[in-house]
């Protein structure tokens, strides 16, 4: 699996051959590959007006391109600013909450960004085919496909420890630009251009693979709400900046703490491990038809609906799987 | 066995919902109580068994070059696509089938043939098991206020209502056939819940004749009377659950509802939930949007949200818990009714009480509200759920409503239940299986002229044989939430309701989780008690040893490794899954079959064993041509099979195309 950004093709089609002798040689003699394009066929196209576009099929003859339109930016946070509205509105009547769900469209973005992972994953694992992802900038959906893929195909992945190592390297170190998109979150006004909820639509995605797989995660909701609260605002230097690069200049690791060093104290591990975990060394399909696909309610409704049944139902599994 | 023409096709396809690549072959046998398909080739020789009285419809579509497809729509959201290769053939099982399922005498019934291997008196014992009396009398009455009535002891008064009723100690007999006679169907108002706590009630009958101006005195006395029944209380409350056009509307045509200036100290309410058409249509659209062939986000939401069940469901728990408010912290007692009172009023009794009393919510409790609030006060089985051939607009869904109810609080309470999901849904399924008594007719009357108890089985008594695989792991009759009144939140709320996938998608093994937690949790909770038992003998033995000798001994406890020793035996239910087809376009990949090396497909159709095995009694008495596997092995630390309805035995494939 690997990912970059796009190939600045331009409206001229100018070829790069030590980028398409790099491509040729991750492929065997005869070997075909995949790349998946997290922008639609027009809107890749229309990249090339300002410098970007695609690989041709005549450059690179051993790669079978796939488009599959994943939404960033500006859209993604509107959808995600709708959806916190429709969920805090107490006029809404049961008439129309679905409606107001269904046009935030976030639910889609869901289904879109699995539907998508999971692409890659059968390509990887069905067909034995090495796999290319990219989108633009390769900073935003690029990193939530390959992130999720891993996810779905990789049990080391799924350990406390594997998950906090992926996303070190496939969102921090990969250089997902957090300063910039997880800015003010959804109730601001100043409704900054570069802000948008990447990253938090990859913890859905990890909460709806959590949801349909209750035994395959070593770490549960508490983790996922952490981390959400820490990409926007931390006391901690771990999601600071927007590149490694930023992070050297600024001095980070020397002049923060790290979150995972606080997360993984005892007491603090505690609260995040899933009592239900069991080692699945399996590659986990999740269904991605829309009854599957649910509203994380334990982030969206957070302190709208009262989670004590929860909770102590939670506690409960703990109880019983502790044996007491 | 007259109505069938063709007892036997072979080569028919059973189709995969939503890829028609993915087809079976094997033989389709017509039985006189059964469908059955039995799957050609496979090792396991996989069959599919389907009730005559579970068919909803069935729908011959055009033939193709493939054959005459053939489309079984179940009560229970099971659909069933079969391709038939001859076109007579075909149509001699389609219309075979059309009779089988309409069925026209109560004895072509499945409960009449249906032999558990039970003796009579085991099979009166599963009668008695849910015993009414007993029921009221945990209550608290008879008492000062209510007493016991046998007004109605020959269904002299009211056909529809049980011999033995509860009415306010002041209203004499006379009263309640004054009363009777102003009400439709002659349904007076009769206790339904007692709360012995503040002495409140609640009380169901049917809407009051009075037209624009009609009046009856023993009607008002009915009310007076159960007012008087709660001293701590000075007013009454009238709920009626109809919207308060239709009421109105009642009234031209003689009926109606209480006028508060003519009966004292009422306080009426409309509570407006829609009428069985309404539902009906309701239920319908549900279903559509769930047979869309990949359907999109939008899609889904916008179908759901147009057929408008949500707000159904919602619009009767909403009314359960003004009533149970009503009761519980207002001490006020509340009448209910709707048109008929045997529709909305026994949803929103049984809710009510569900949410009062925490009885109801065991297992046992439950079987006795359904007893209680549906079958002895006469919800008419027969027409809503169509035993027999009837009118399609008395059809409706109302008792899956009240069902839906229960699952919905139990999302929202998931310690305060005593039971699980698949409770609720085996439930659901035999009210229009037929295969037990218990849901039969229209009435008591009806039933007790059949000598159903003479002649059938009690669903009770086998639910509660079998009641491990309906326990809720996480219930504790200690915990805070199995204590007292349950108290849902009102608003904001309307995101509390969610679709019902395991109900109305039941059988698309794809959609759900491959590891049922409950089902893992339960065989902890198993272990562990089987584990502080031993722990128990061993304390007990080396107690009796160090009294004999004298020694340093150590009790060591027997725990293991006890997450492991279980995830062993979860990692045995062959964790793995197959993906679907994620991707629309089809020619990007060389077709290679997921299940090439993989594990074995599985149909996506429920087999009667998955349902067999809290059934066990089915595979007594089938028409099996083949052997089929009885999965009641329960031993949890034995790796042996749990029943469930997601048994991840099979490794399950999910091949629809995703949107």
């Amino acid at each position: 699996l690997l990912r970059s950004s796009q190939p600045l093709t331009g409206p001229n089609r100018r070829r790069c051959r030590e980028d398409e002798k790099l491509l040729g040689a991750i492929l065997d003699e005869g070997e075909r590959g995949f790349i998946i394009d997290t922008r639609s066929a027009q809107a890749a196209k229309q990249a090339r007006m300002s410098g970007g576009g695609t690989e041709p099929k005549s450059s690179y003859p051993q790669w079978r391109r796939l488009h599959r339109a994943l939404d960033r930016g500006r859209p993604l946070q509107e959808s995600f600013i709708r959806l916190v509205e429709a969920c805090g509105d107490p006029s809404l009547s049961m008439d129309r909450w679905l409606s107001r769900l269904e046009s935030s469209r976030w639910l889609g973005h869901v289904k879109a960004a699995l539907s998508t992972a999971c692409l890659a994953a059968q390509c990887l694992d069905r067909e034995g085919s090495k796999v290319l992802v990219h989108g633009a900038e390769g900073t935003d959906t690029t990193l939530l496909v390959t992130a999720l893929a891993q996810l779905i195909l990789d049990p080391s992945c799924r350990t406390l420890e594997g998950f906090q190592g992926l996303l070190e390297r496939e969102w921090i170190e990969a250089g997902h630009p957090f300063q910039l998109r997880c800015a003010r979150s959804a109730s601001s006004h100043a409704r900054g251009k570069q802000e948008a909820p990447l990253f938090l639509l990859f913890l859905d995605c990890v909460w709806q693979l959590s949801r349909q797989f209750p035994f395959s995660l070593e770490f549960g909701e508490q983790l996922l709400l952490a981390l959400f609260d820490n990409a926007y605002a931390s006391a901690y230097g771990t999601f600071l900046c927007n590149s490694e690069k930023e992070r050297s200049l600024c001095k980070v690791k020397e002049s923060t703490h790290s979150l995972w060093a606080w997360l993984n104290q005892p007491e603090e591990k505690q609260k995040l491990l899933n009592p239900l975990y069991s080692h699945n060394p399996l590659v986990i399909w999740p269904s991605v038809e829309p009854q599957s696909i649910q509203l994380w309610q334990g982030l969206f409704l957070r302190w709208i609906r009262p989670s004590q049944h929860l909770d102590e139902a939670r506690a409960e599994i703990q109880r019983l799987v502790e044996g007491n | 066995m007259e109505h069938i023409r063709m007892p036997k096709v072979e080569n028919v396809r059973l189709l995969d919902r939503l890829s028609s690549r993915r087809a079976v072959v094997g033989t389709l046998y017509l039985t006189a109580t059964h469908v059955i398909f039995v799957e050609n080739g496979s090792e396991t020789r996989k069959e599919t068994w389907v009730l005559h009285s579970q068919i909803s419809s069935i729908e011959k579509q055009a033939t193709t070059a493939t054959g005459c497809p053939l489309l079984i729509r179940c009560k229970n959201f099971q659909v069933i696509q079969l391709v038939i290769p001859q076109e007579r053939d075909c149509h001699d099982v389609y219309i075979s089938l059309i009779r089988l399922a309409r069925p026209v005498k109560y004895e072509e019934l499945y409960c009449f043939s249906f032999n558990p291997k039970l003796d009579k008196e085991e099979r009166e014992q599963g009668w008695k098991l849910v015993d009414l009396n007993e029921e009221y009398n945990r209550m608290g009455v008879p008492n000062n206020y209510w007493q016991i009535s046998d007004v109605n002891r020959d269904y002299g008064v009211c056909d529809s209502y049980p011999t033995e009723i509860y009415v306010p100690k002041s209203a004499t007999a006379h009263i309640i056939v004054g009363s009777s006679k102003f009400r439709s169907r002659r349904r007076f108002p009769a206790l339904s819940y007692y709360c012995k706590g503040n002495n409140a009630s609640i009380c169901r009958s049917s809407q009051p004749l009075s037209g624009f101006s009609a009046r009856c005195l023993e009607d008002e006395q009915m009310l007076q009377a159960i007012r008087k029944a709660n001293p701590g209380s000075d007013f009454l409350y009238v709920v009626d659950t109809r919207p308060k056009l239709n009421a109105m509307a009642n009234r031209a045509a003689g009926k109606g509802y209480e006028n508060e200036d003519n009966y004292s100290n009422i306080k009426f309410q409309f509570i407006g939930i829609e009428n069985i058409h309404v539902m009906r249509n309701s239920l319908q659209k549900m279903l559509e949007v769930c047979e869309l062939k990949s359907p999109s986000m939008s899609d889904f939401l916008w179908g759901l949200e147009n057929s408008g069940w949500l707000k159904h469901i919602k619009a009767i728990m909403d009314a359960g818990i003004f009533i149970a408010k009503a009761v519980a912290e207002e001490g006020v007692s509340v009448l209910v009714h709707c048109s008929d009172g045997w529709d909305r009023t026994a949803q929103v009794c049984s809710v009510a009480s569900l949410l009062l009393d925490p009885y109801y919510r065991t297992m046992k409790g439950f079987m006795v509200l359904i007893e209680k609030d549906w079958v002895s006060f006469g919800h008419k089985f027969n027409h809503r759920y169509g035993n027999l051939d009837g009118d399609p607009k008395e059809i409706s869904p109302v008792i899956d409503q009240f069902i839906e109810c229960v699952w919905q609080l139990m999302e929202q309470f998931p310690c305060a239940f005593e039971f699980n999901e698949r409770f609720l849904i085996h439930i659901q399924h035999h009210i229009y299986s037929c295969q037990f008594g218990n849901f039969l007719c229209n009435s008591q009357k009806e039933r007790r002229e059949l000598k159903i108890k003479e002649r059938t089985y009690s669903l009770w008594a086998h639910l509660w044989k079998n009641r491990a695989d309906y326990l809720n792991p996480l219930y504790r009759s200690d915990h805070s939430q199995t204590q007292g009144t349950l108290h849902p939140q009102i608003a904001p709320c309307n995101f509390l309701y969610k679709f019902w996938s395991g109900m109305y998608n039941r059988f698309e093994k794809g959609l759900h989780p491959r590891q049922s937690v409950t089902d893992y949790l339960m065989a902890v909770k198993e272990e562990t008690q089987q584990l502080e038992e031993e722990l128990e003998v061993l304390q007990e033995r080396l107690a009796n040893l160090q009294k004999s000798q004298s020694g340093d001994n150590k009790v060591k406890s027997k725990q293991q490794d006890r997450s492991k020793q279980i995830g062993l035996y979860t990692s045995n239910n062959s964790l793995a899954n197959t993906p679907q087809e994620y991707s629309n376009d089809l020619k990007s990949f060389p077709s290679r079959s997921p299940s090439q090396g993989d594990e074995e497909d599985s149909a996506l159709i429920l087999t009667q064993d998955n349902l067999k095995s809290s059934d066990p009694d089915l595979s007594a008495n089938s028409d099996q041509e083949s052997g089929v596997e009885d999965l009641s092995c329960r031993s949890p630390s034995g790796g042996g099979c749990l029943p469930s309805e997601d048994s991840g035995k099979d490794s399950d494939e999910a091949v629809f195309l995703a949107g």
